[in-house]
């Protein structure tokens, strides 16, 4: 028998043999570039965001003020340890191996609030990625209450199955009433710039002034962010989905679950803006009786409750999910980060795209120390997490670069980003922010978002461009005045030669015909100038790379090109005499040591 | 009534006056008020014809300049200007247009770009006084004309201030320069006319050939539009001897509009000065519109410009409104939409112009322009 079936083996057996179940976790390691790990330096960023959005969702949800803590360890090598520390309310012993080492496991998935974590991949993700490049367990501590003990874990992923590894857990004692401390080995890379932690931490801090941060970088340098307001912000709740936004196979899976007993309770119960009346009305449209049990549905009759969904009007979604950052904030935030002449925000009504509401902020920062000859800064928030990377592919971006700004003041040409002094923040709150990929970097292009995007900046651009005429005018009358201004004097000599008159009489004229131009002109009103207490000068500078480091890197650089130059010019005519050979390597080391020493003296 | 304003002749105290403007102006800005400097406007907008007085008469529109952002720098530059001119009178110095707008050169921002600018600032100043440029210090860099014929010019010599007699006729195949002021100037002639021409080279034919001989008159070359020296002189020799004046152009819109009238009755823009600079007893006697066709004269076509300036003339000019002569002929070119050179007779032969065409047009005034 084991021969004939042997001689029946065909090609689809042999390629069968190869076919095997994929984990979602094996899947992940190799496509790690989708959560956000494609270089060492996205690498080490994306933990610490993961860390951080985590700690404070958890915070939040349990009314806590979040106050966190990060350090990173440069461990040399370019291995770096994160450390992510908060007061939360802590993880239950038994499911704090399937948060951290599990893929795709989490409570945020199936509820439409608004939260900073969406999937359940992000933290266990970086844990992978850490035992992947350094084959070491991540540690987590946790406590949820002060008479409890805090639970000590050290975990890895079993990538094969996507199931926690334990390799080690234990009862210990921590001071902490309760919380999570989260410690990750990676191979990373620490570099500041606007894509940098420091950034990202800043920006966090910004929008979420309720939030305590506390940050030691990895060259040991501790950076405070503390909170600006003991209030929490206005909680989100969590709603049911808007017929609009399901799709077909969510609706039957819906109608599968339910414990309803009609259709028509099923639709008012398991969607939200859905009463008995808009039930029936749905019913009607879908010729279905509305006491037909959920059961018999079959999938035609779903497909006809679909269409009927999209024939019967229903109110937008309750917007009580969304927490908007709020137009003040916005523009605080600015008003800190950035030492400008006018600040406008403009936050819109929110709205539905597929069912999910949504809502839009915007916020500009014009002139001031910002320089006028490049394109402008846009910071980018969803759901009050700073979006650094991937700007171009935001849909944000193409919002920007489709609205005219020409009219508002700025120039720009076609299709790119308005260049002016200018900063631009855009934020998206959403009880489901559609990224175009894991890592959550972009907002995907849809259509009822980009609308909304331009509009906000629109209204932003206006109150820009109202601003921006009046500087022009008021730069003209001035200019005029000071054209008048110049003259004075000749107006005053003249005479003075003409009357024969002296120097104080002249000096006099001037002083006349000044008064007479302020008269007849009236005061010039002041625009332009910088009036802006909250600016924080140390503050601004986190994250950016400062003009003088950039020079010093470059002259860095042109001298290690220059002894490496150097080095080859000495070499070459070595190797040309073979017969030194034995001798050369022994003069190269004790030549190496020389320049070593050089190098120091430069 | 409009109110005439006449301009000031002889031995004003130009300094006087000046010191009066600037005065004016330094009460104002003492007592707070925004300093004006009124001037006439010097426009042909601004004149009227009447032929008993003979010249263009300024009417009472004026000028004002006032401390705003477009004539600060005119106002601050008219002061200066003034100074600089009260100056020159003090010091009995004289300078050309040139100089002036050298001078303006220290002036630190207040300098004059263009000589235009300075000269037309100092058109204001004259205006503003009702005085002529001479009399504020200032002189023209340009030359007065040619003369040639039965004239003896009597002038001074500049050093020895001895008396100078210049016969015309005794110049040979040149001829004697009008100087640029021309005040002091007497005359002796016993010719029958003066006759004006607008170029040089019909000029030096006519002297060639000795016209002034056989005819017993004066050849004045003007060169183009006649300088004020150049008008001041026909006028003074047309007012002292009592001899008419006949003046020989082109046939075209700029010979009739701009040289002959400003010859006869002066120009919108020295309006201020016309009573002085013009030869209200100047006639013309060719090359009109009805020669061209009389004498089949070769022509040019008339060019978008000449057009320009006919409608212009037919429109605001207050000479061409007064004498319909001048309308038929202005809308006879035209419509014929030609025009033509003095030198034109040339194409009959080279001395056509001496032998037949200025003899008859001589005997017969009925030809000529008002």
């Amino acid at each position: 028998m084991a021969k004939k079936s042997k001689k029946f083996e065909t090609k689809a057996h042999e390629m069968a043999a190869m076919q095997k179940e994929i984990s979602i976790a094996e899947f992940f390691e190799k496509n790690r570039h989708l959560l956000g790990f494609d270089n060492k330096r996205k690498a080490l960023m994306t933990t610490v965001k993961e860390g951080v959005d985590n700690s404070i969702d958890a915070c939040e949800e349990a009314k806590i003020l979040p106050e966190i803590l990060v350090e990173i360890i440069d461990m040399g090598g370019d291995r770096f340890k994160v450390i992510i520390e908060d007061n939360g309310p802590g993880i239950l012993k038994k499911t704090i191996p399937k948060i951290f080492a599990k893929l795709l496991y989490g409570s945020k998935f199936h509820r439409l609030r608004m939260s900073r974590g969406q999937q359940g991949i992000g933290i266990s993700a970086s844990v992978m990625y850490g035992q992947l490049t350094t084959g070491r367990a991540a540690k987590i501590t946790s406590k949820i209450h002060p008479n409890k003990p805090a639970h000590y874990y050290e975990l890895g992923i079993d990538t094969s199955s996507n199931k926690p590894h334990i390799l080690k857990e234990n009862e210990i004692n921590w001071k902490k009433d309760h919380g999570t401390r989260v410690e990750i080995d990676l191979e990373g890379s620490y570099l500041g710039g606007s894509q940098s932690i420091d950034q990202y931490l800043k920006q966090t801090a910004i929008t979420n002034p309720h939030v305590t941060i506390i940050y030691t970088n990895p060259k040991a340098q501790q950076l405070i962010f503390p909170r600006a307001t003991e209030q929490l912000p206005r909680e989100s709740k969590e709603i049911k989905p808007h017929p609009y936004g399901v799709e077909l196979g969510v609706l039957i899976k819906m109608i599968s679950n339910t414990d309803s007993r009609t259709i028509q309770s099923f639709l008012s119960k398991d969607f939200s803006r859905v009463g008995s009346g808009t039930a029936k009305e749905i019913c009607k449209n879908a010729a279905i009786l509305p006491n037909t049990k959920p059961r018999d549905m079959t999938r035609e009759m779903s497909e006809k409750l679909m269409k009927g969904i999209q024939q019967t009007r229903i109110i937008n979604p309750p917007t009580d999910c969304l927490s908007p950052i709020g137009e003040e904030l916005l523009e605080k935030g600015l008003r800190k980060e950035i030492n400008a002449e006018f600040y406008c925000a403009a936050s819109r009504p929110p709205n539905v795209y597929r069912g999910n509401p949504f809502q839009m902020e915007v916020a500009i920062a014009y002139g001031g120390e910002q320089r006028g000859d490049k394109s402008i800064n846009v910071y980018r928030y969803a759901n009050k997490v700073p979006l650094l990377y991937q700007q171009g592919a935001c849909a944000s971006f193409k919002a920007i670069t489709q609205t005219n700004w020409r009219p508002y003041g700025l120039s720009q040409s076609q299709g790119s980003l308005p260049i002016g002094p200018c900063t631009v923040v855009v934020h998206m709150a959403s009880v489901w922010v559609p990224f175009t990929s894991e890592s959550k970097e972009a907002i995907a292009h849809y259509p009822e978002i980009i609308k909304e995007m331009k509009l906000a900046l629109q209204e932003c651009g206006r109150k820009l461009s109202s601003y921006i005429h009046k500087k022009k005018r008021i730069h003209a009358e001035s200019q005029k005045r000071s054209y008048i201004e110049k003259y004075i004097p000749h107006v005053a000599l003249g005479l003075k030669e003409l009357l024969d008159l002296k120097k104080a009489d002249e000096l006099k004229i001037r002083e006349k015909l000044k008064g007479l131009l302020e008269q007849k002109r009236g005061k010039l009103k002041k625009i332009g100038e910088i009036i802006n207490p909250e600016y924080d000068e140390e503050f601004a500078k986190i994250g950016k790379i400062v003009e003088k480091e950039i020079e010093e890197k470059k002259e860095e650089e042109k001298l290690e090109e220059k002894k490496r130059t150097f080095e080859k010019q000495e070499i070459k005519p070595q190797k040309t005499l073979g017969e030194f050979k034995k001798k050369k390597n022994k003069n190269k080391s004790k030549h190496n040591k020389h320049k070593r020493k050089n190098k120091r003296k430069r | 009534m409009t109110k005439k304003l006449k301009p000031k002749k002889g031995n004003v105290n130009v300094v006087k006056e000046i010191k009066n403007l600037a005065n004016h102006v330094y009460n104002k800005i003492l007592r707070n008020k925004s300093p004006i400097l009124k001037s006439p406007l010097r426009s042909l907008s601004n004149v009227k014809y009447d032929p008993k007085q003979g010249y263009f008469e300024l009417l009472g529109k004026m000028k004002e300049r006032a401390l705003t952002a477009t004539t600060v720098k005119t106002f601050a530059q008219t002061l200066r200007m003034m100074g600089l001119s009260k100056n020159l009178i003090e010091t009995k110095d004289i300078a050309t247009k040139r100089d002036a707008y050298y001078q303006s050169k220290n002036w630190g921002d207040a300098r004059f770009k263009e000589q235009t600018e300075s000269d037309t600032v100092m058109d204001d100043i004259e205006a503003m006084m009702m005085v002529n440029r001479e009399q504020i210090g200032f002189i023209p860099g340009e030359h007065g004309g040619a003369v040639a014929g039965k004239l003896i010019v009597i002038d001074k010599d500049p050093n020895t201030k001895k008396t100078l007699k210049i016969d015309c006729s005794k110049m040979g195949s040149g001829a004697y320069s009008v100087p640029s002021s021309v005040e002091h100037l007497k005359f002796e002639t016993k010719a029958k006319f003066v006759l004006a021409i607008e170029t040089q080279g019909m000029f030096d034919r006519l002297l060639r050939h000795s016209f002034w001989k056989k005819n017993n008159c004066i050849l004045i070359a003007m060169g183009g539009v006649p300088t004020r020296a150049c008008r001041r002189f026909i006028r003074k020799i047309s007012d002292e001897k009592k001899i008419p004046v006949y003046v020989f152009t082109d046939g075209d819109p700029y010979g009739y509009l701009n040289i002959y009238r400003t010859l006869k009755v002066g120009s919108g823009n020295a309006a201020h000065i016309n009573q002085y600079f013009c030869v209200p007893r100047a006639k013309f006697i060719g090359v009109t519109p009805e020669d061209i066709e009389k004498y089949k004269l070769p022509t040019h076509p008339l060019k978008d410009v000449d057009i320009k300036r006919v409608k212009n003339g037919l429109k605001n000019d207050p000479f061409v409104h007064h004498y319909k002569e001048w309308q038929k002929a202005l809308t006879k070119m035209v419509r014929m939409k030609v025009r033509c050179e003095q030198q034109a007779f040339s194409a009959h032969s080279l001395n056509y112009v001496i032998d037949t065409y200025l003899p008859q047009k001589l005997k017969n005034p009925k030809s000529w322009l008002p």
